[in-house]
């Protein structure tokens, strides 16, 4: 794929959320839309969620994730989305310039007229959740083991202790379980389950997996595997009950504690983030403080549900593509004031065509060399001359006006460019 | 013999809890569900249990050692371990399309093996 400089939308991320920003996007007009993704394939945390239960809500279907992501893929294929795979986007200036380093393409800058932010989230992990212990292989986050297990196809352990309650914990639970593996026990802080209660029957429940309410984590014990871990019951203030403390030998502990929204790039673009929900503030539009840069999905906060977060994307994608739309009517009619021969620089910069049409403009600017004899001070589109008047003389020190006029408007009109010189007699 | 327990819907993301009286697979009373499918639910918990199920089998050639399948309709939940057995034997070759059948009528019980997701061949 030929890479553009200059693209109506880039959107940040092929999960849910950028896809349906991007299908949007088309949708509303714009022309050149490009998803960037770190992973080598598009779909993002989706096609490791191998499991049921996705598009309830959209497609009125009970959907793995992996189907649920491969929709919205062939759409958005069918639909000329152009994707940049193996690329991961290491900075975003507030003016919208990107710059991304490909497996392919090397280092990649990049130009949006608009951005979507859609990231996803991480989870939390051991050092966020403070485990002490000692420091033994064995110990992941559940969504890694996920990877492992669903997508890469090898098992972390055989006897496993999940700490959390969260839906991917108790998933995690079920799915290892499906693989021969023996989990020993699911361990929550809160004296309530965090996920879902259809999640404890059908991962938990119906496979025996035993749920201890407001336990926790005291030890992990091992040096280079995990041998046991430490379980503690705690009152309401998380603290351990002392006589309350169970070995439970395992090789593997899983946490699945939370999801933080991933947001590395969002600080980097200059957009301000809320310390609540630890995603970029967003209006109705999604847009986030930084004029068209948007932001949709669980980079913006964790959502429930997978429907959801292709909503949000849907609507993030035609605000950013109105924005787009936008820029390049702005496009069209300013065009750049150029400093020509013996010229400094010409202030304003642009020029709004359209002003042209009732008012004139005064162009100002600095030569570069004196010129102590009679010269012409040009105005050239890229073919025409617009306008010129003669100088008796032009120096560095003093500042020089010309002036274009309604007059000109008609020729102005054709031109892409304006470029000042000067040219002697 | 009537006896009244707990159990939990899970036919949506609610998850009601269900206090339901039955003498055997006859159901008598349902109390707490959030709507009419609860009653279902009880029905066919006692008489036939059956879940959906999610596994991976082995693929070759692809861009992943495994593709991702699922029942096309909740399977019987006795039989899910004897199922997830004959999937451990199966091993097919990329390409694959999303849909396409893995394992026709599983264990005889009428339901397909379906591909989540396109497994491309591997290039390069
Ligand atoms: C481990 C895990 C398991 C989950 N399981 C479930 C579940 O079972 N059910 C459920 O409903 N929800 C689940 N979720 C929530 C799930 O994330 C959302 O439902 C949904 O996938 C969010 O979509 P998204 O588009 O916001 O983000 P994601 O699907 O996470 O997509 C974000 C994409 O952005 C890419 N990316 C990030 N940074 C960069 C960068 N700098 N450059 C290029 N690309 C980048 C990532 O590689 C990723 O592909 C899970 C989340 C996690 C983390
Ligand atoms: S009873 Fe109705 S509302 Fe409650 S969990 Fe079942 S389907 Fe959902």
């Amino acid at each position: 794929m030929a890479l553009k400089d200059k693209y109506d939308v880039v959107i940040i991320g092929s999960g849910p959320g950028g896809l349906a920003a991007a299908i949007s996007a088309k949708k509303y007009g714009a022309e050149d839309v490009l998803i960037i993704e770190r992973d080598v394939e598009l779909g993002g945390i989706l096609l490791q969620c191998i499991h049921n239960g996705f598009g309830v809500e959209i497609f009125k279907e009970d959907l793995p994730g992996p189907s649920y992501a491969q929709r919205f893929i062939n759409e958005a294929m069918l639909l000329k989305v152009e994707a940049l795979l193996d690329t991961m986007v290491l900075d975003i200036t507030p003016q919208r310039r990107i710059f991304a380093s490909s497996k392919i393409n090397g280092f990649v800058d990049i130009q949006a007229r608009a951005i979507v932010l859609a990231m996803g989230c991480r989870e939390r992990t051991r050092a966020q959740v403070r485990l002490p212990g000692t420091r033994p292989a064995g110990v992941y986050t559940a969504g890694t083991a996920q990877r492992w297990v669903n997508v890469e196809g090898y098992m972390p352990g055989k006897r496993f202790v999940i700490l959390g309650s969260g839906d991917i914990g108790m998933i995690m639970a079920r799915r290892l379980t499906f693989e021969g593996a023996k989990v020993e026990r699911v361990l929550e802080v809160m004296p309530y389950l965090t996920g879902l209660t259809r999640n404890y029957v059908q991962c938990l429940l119906d496979y025996d997996i035993p749920l201890q309410l407001q336990h926790t984590v005291k030890r992990i014990l091992g040096h280079q595997r995990v041998e046991a871990i430490e379980a503690v019951r705690v009152n309401e203030k998380w603290e351990p009950i002392p006589g309350t403390e169970e070995i439970i030998p395992c090789d593997t502990l899983l946490l699945s504690v939370g999801l933080i929204p991933e947001n590395e790039l969002s600080k980097k673009a200059g957009v301000q983030l809320d310390a609540l929900t630890g995603g970029p503030v967003v209006d109705n539009n999604f847009e986030t403080s930084v004029p068209g840069i948007f932001a949709a999905g669980n980079v913006v906060h964790v959502y429930d549900l997978v429907d959801w977060v292709t909503e949000a994307g849907l609507a993030a994608g035609k605000s950013a593509a109105r924005f787009a739309l936008a820029e390049r009517r702005r496009e069209i009619r300013h065009i750049p004031l150029l400093a020509g021969h013996n010229v400094r620089y010409v202030v304003p910069h642009e020029l709004d065509k359209q002003t042209l049409m009732e008012e004139e403009v005064r162009l100002q600017f600095r030569v570069k060399q004196p010129v102590e004899e009679p010269v012409w001070v040009e105005v050239h589109s890229e073919n025409n001359l617009i306008t010129r008047k003669s100088e008796r003389y032009v120096r560095p020190g003093e500042m020089v006006t010309i002036v274009l006029t309604p007059r000109h408007y008609e020729e102005v009109e054709r031109a892409t460019s304006l470029t000042v010189s000067i040219v002697e007699r | 013999m009537e006896t009244t327990e707990k159990m939990i819907c899970i036919t949506c993301p609610k998850g009601c809890t269900l206090e339901v009286t039955h003498d055997g697979q006859t159901v008598l009373k349902v109390e707490g569900s959030g709507c009419k499918r609860g009653k279902d639910y009880v029905e066919r918990e006692l008489k036939d249990p059956r879940r959906m199920v999610a596994s991976t089998v082995r693929v070759r050639g692809g861009t992943h050692p495994l593709l991702p399948v699922y029942t096309s309709a909740p399977f019987p939940k006795p039989r899910i371990q004897e199922l997830l057995a004959e999937l451990r034997k199966i091993e097919i070759k990329a390409p694959v399309k999303m849909g396409e059948v893995v394992l026709a009528d599983a264990l005889g019980e009428g339901i397909d093996i379906l591909a989540s997701r396109d497994m491309p061949r591997m290039t390069g």
